[in-house]
């Protein structure tokens, strides 16, 4: 134990490669991307460490492709991930979707830059948030977590592997350019203080061996291709055996299971942090890079006097709804600055019941958000 | 051959559930199952070890009817698939079913670039010259002045060559047969799988129902015939004049070379990241 204390290493290292480092400490062994800035730097970092480890890194011919290579090693047994910006996370939604039918898990980064199209390569955004949820087409639910530290993006991405596996699904990480590119030191937990969940295998013969079905968690087991289990994986819909199906009675409970094994793990998916929150008046909700600013503008405020609180979201969907009510109903006013012109102030005006006080505050410019002007803000809402 | 037939239908195809198959009676997506399991027998792979890939259309509708890890991927797509499978687990012999959109339209540059790259794994191409799942629209592959539900008063554009493509991107193995040369075709597609690398097998098929019926070819009979008329074997090539070979096509090995895999070049690649190999860095070379 002791004698493994002493692999903490400091490290000063910036958000993309903390990602990177983070997927490594969770068993991520399969790295496939296509290059694009700001997320190259994570690309990179796994082909440089995954091979000595004997993991593979591939370039592909784009982000489809590496998507696609993302959801063939999964089946195989590995853990993998890919890593992206918009126009590259705009490619990749048709087989995010079909990491979500046939409930493969993978992790997908998506470290945001101004959009849309090829917008802004080198400055940061959070335009993406919506096109995380619903990015792909049909109805499904999805996991998306957001970082805003060199800190975040190493733990974070061990949570994300943690949910794939756990729950069967992709898992995507929004993360911006300013995240992705600021150095920080930060200490490398040892690998025993890192929790790491591996997929449930299946414990049956396989002769009963029912890929799809249905458990009191709603996850499957789930046999690697060349384990024994031949089984079919298709992207549609399909019955418990992984064979299409049109029959209405099957496809209604698929569906469903689909949505209520994300519901029934809302207790540990759902992550927020919160700050100051104790005393509260009014607060700010952010997320990523701005949460950052929000901190500073929050001990600003409380300088002058103003009892502010902040309420970081780390999973933006599932939408943390009962933390967000908490404080709707514990503040006078709620301020939701982001760098756009407003999609999680969307979904907290949507689950607002009492009629309190939602602001905005959005900068869709490639710049961040200061403290100051949360700050300024906050001021002006609290007198 | 009836019984030895019967025999590896049982043992190779899913019994319960999946049949009867989509397929159209007469349909060439049979025979090429046929081919591909009978080559798979005489090379006595364990069917735990083959993982069938294939993408959206008639032809990819075959890893449901077999009996192996089977993964049924987005139209175009099932080589990006394939590709992180067999990086991830060696043991598996990876066969992907294609149609002729799946692997030359939507899936072209995967399928280019899977050449190139020459990844260990078999690619089958099922060519039947149209879209047939969609109802018959035209196809990368479809003949000039074909009639097509897409183009009512004929194809104004020009095929592909879906073999001379992967041949150009250098993939170790090219090989072209027909449904009605079934015997060669078993033995294309057992050293397709043999060989390490990437292997191409192209298969020209009868989609009587949405190609023939718009082409003067209304059943799987007259499109074989086609098929036997205009096909030239790659040794018979030699002695006959470019006149004589317009508008027929080659049937054979189109192309077979050693080159290192991608798996064998990136074990090299594993070994020089953990300080093992006394190998140099490759020298950076000039292909030009
Ligand atoms: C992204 C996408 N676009 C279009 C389709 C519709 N589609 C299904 S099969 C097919 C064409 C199939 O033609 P081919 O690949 O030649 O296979 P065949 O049916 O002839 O065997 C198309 C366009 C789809 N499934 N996905
Ligand atoms: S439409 Fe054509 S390719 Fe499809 S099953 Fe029928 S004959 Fe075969
Ligand atoms: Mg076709």
């Amino acid at each position: 134990m002791s004698a493994r204390k002493t692999e903490r290493k400091v490290l000063l290292l910036q958000g993309n490669e903390a990602l990177a480092e983070g997927a490594l400490a969770a068993g991520c062994r399969f790295f496939a991307g296509y290059p694009i800035t700001p997320a190259s730097e994570i690309a990179e970092h796994m082909a440089l460490k995954l091979p000595a480890l004997g993991g593979s890194f591939i370039q592909m011919e784009d982000e489809i492709a590496s998507m696609g290579a993302v959801i063939g090693a999964s089946l195989a047994g590995v853990k993998a991930m890919t890593a992206t910006s918009g126009p590259g996370f705009s490619l990749m939604q048709e087989n995010i979707g079909y990491a979500c039918m046939a409930e493969t898990p993978c992790v997908v980064v998506d470290v945001m830059r101004g959009g849309p199209s090829t917008g802004l390569p080198t400055l940061a955004s959070q335009g993406d948030v919506m096109q995380a949820r619903w990015g792909t087409h049909g109805d499904h639910p999805v996991i998306v977590l957001a970082v805003s530290s060199v800190r975040d993006c190493f733990e974070i991405a061990v949570f994300a592997f943690n949910l794939s596996e756990k729950y069967r699904v992709p898992v995507i990480i929004l993360s911006d350019e300013i995240v992705a590119h600021t150095r920080e030191t930060f200490v490398l937990p040892s690998p025993d203080e890192i929790e790491v969940f591996d997929r449930v295998t299946p414990t049956v013969p396989p002769e009963w061996y029912l890929p799809y079905e249905d458990t009191g968690t709603g996850v499957p087991p789930m046999a690697a291709f060349g384990d024994g289990y031949r089984h079919h994986v298709t992207g549609l819909t399909h019955d418990e055996r992984g064979f299409p199906t049109q029959r209405s009675d099957e496809i209604d409970a698929f569906m469903r299971r689909l949505f209520r094994k994300i519901t029934q793990g809302f207790h540990e998916i759902q992550r927020v942090e919160t700050f100051m929150m104790d005393d509260a008046e009014i607060a700010v909700i952010a997320y990523g890079s701005v949460a950052r600013s929000s901190r500073r503008a929050v001990i600003e405020a409380r300088e002058h006097g103003v009892k502010a609180g902040l309420l970081q979201l780390v999973t933006l969907f599932p939408f943390p709804r009962r933390y967000v009510e908490k404080v709707l109903n514990q503040c006078r006013a709620v301020l939701v600055p982001e760098m756009n012109i407003g999609q999680i102030s969307r979904e907290v005006k949507r689950v607002r019941i009492n009629g309190s006080r939602v602001e905005t505050l959005n900068r869709v410019d490639g710049r961040l958000i200061t403290p100051r002007e949360i700050g300024d803000c906050l001021i002006k809402m609290y007198y | 051959m009836a019984e030895g037939m019967t025999g590896l239908v049982h043992k190779y195809l899913r019994h319960d559930k999946k049949f009867p198959h989509i397929w159209c009676p007469g349909c060439g997506n049979g025979i090429v199952l046929g081919s591909l399991i009978r080559a798979i027998d005489r090379l006595g792979l364990d069917k735990n070890k083959v993982a069938l890939v294939s993408g959206i259309g008639c032809a990819g509708r075959m890893t449901t009817y077999a009996d192996f890890n089977t993964l049924h991927t987005p139209h175009g797509r099932a080589l990006t698939f394939a590709t992180g499978l067999k990086l991830s687990r060696e043991d598996l012999t990876v066969i992907v079913i294609m149609g002729d959109g799946d692997a030359t339209a939507i899936g072209g540059n995967h399928y280019i670039h899977s050449a190139r790259r020459n990844v260990d794994m078999t690619a089958i191409i099922v060519n039947n010259q149209i879209y047939g799942m969609t109802g018959g629209q035209y196809s990368p592959t479809t003949p000039y002045g074909s009639k097509t539900t897409t183009t009512p008063y004929g194809m104004v554009e020009h095929a592909f060559d879906i073999s001379a493509l992967a041949v150009a991107a250098e993939a170790s193995y090219v090989a072209r047969g027909t449904v009605y040369h079934a015997a060669l075709l078993d033995q294309l597609i057992e050293s397709a799988i043999r060989k390490k690398g990437f292997s191409s097998v192209e298969v020209l098929s009868n989609c009587h129902t949405q190609f023939g019926r718009r082409n003067k070819m209304s059943s799987p009979v007259k499109m074989l015939e086609w098929f036997k008329e205009n096909a030239v074997r790659m040794h018979a090539t030699s002695k006959m004049k470019p006149e004589e070979l317009q508008g027929k096509f080659i049937i054979g090995v189109l192309a077979d070379s050693e080159r290192p895999s991608y798996n064998e070049e990136y074990e090299k690649v594993r070994e020089r990241a953990r300080g093992i190999s006394k190998e140099p860095n490759p020298p950076a070379r000039c292909e030009g």
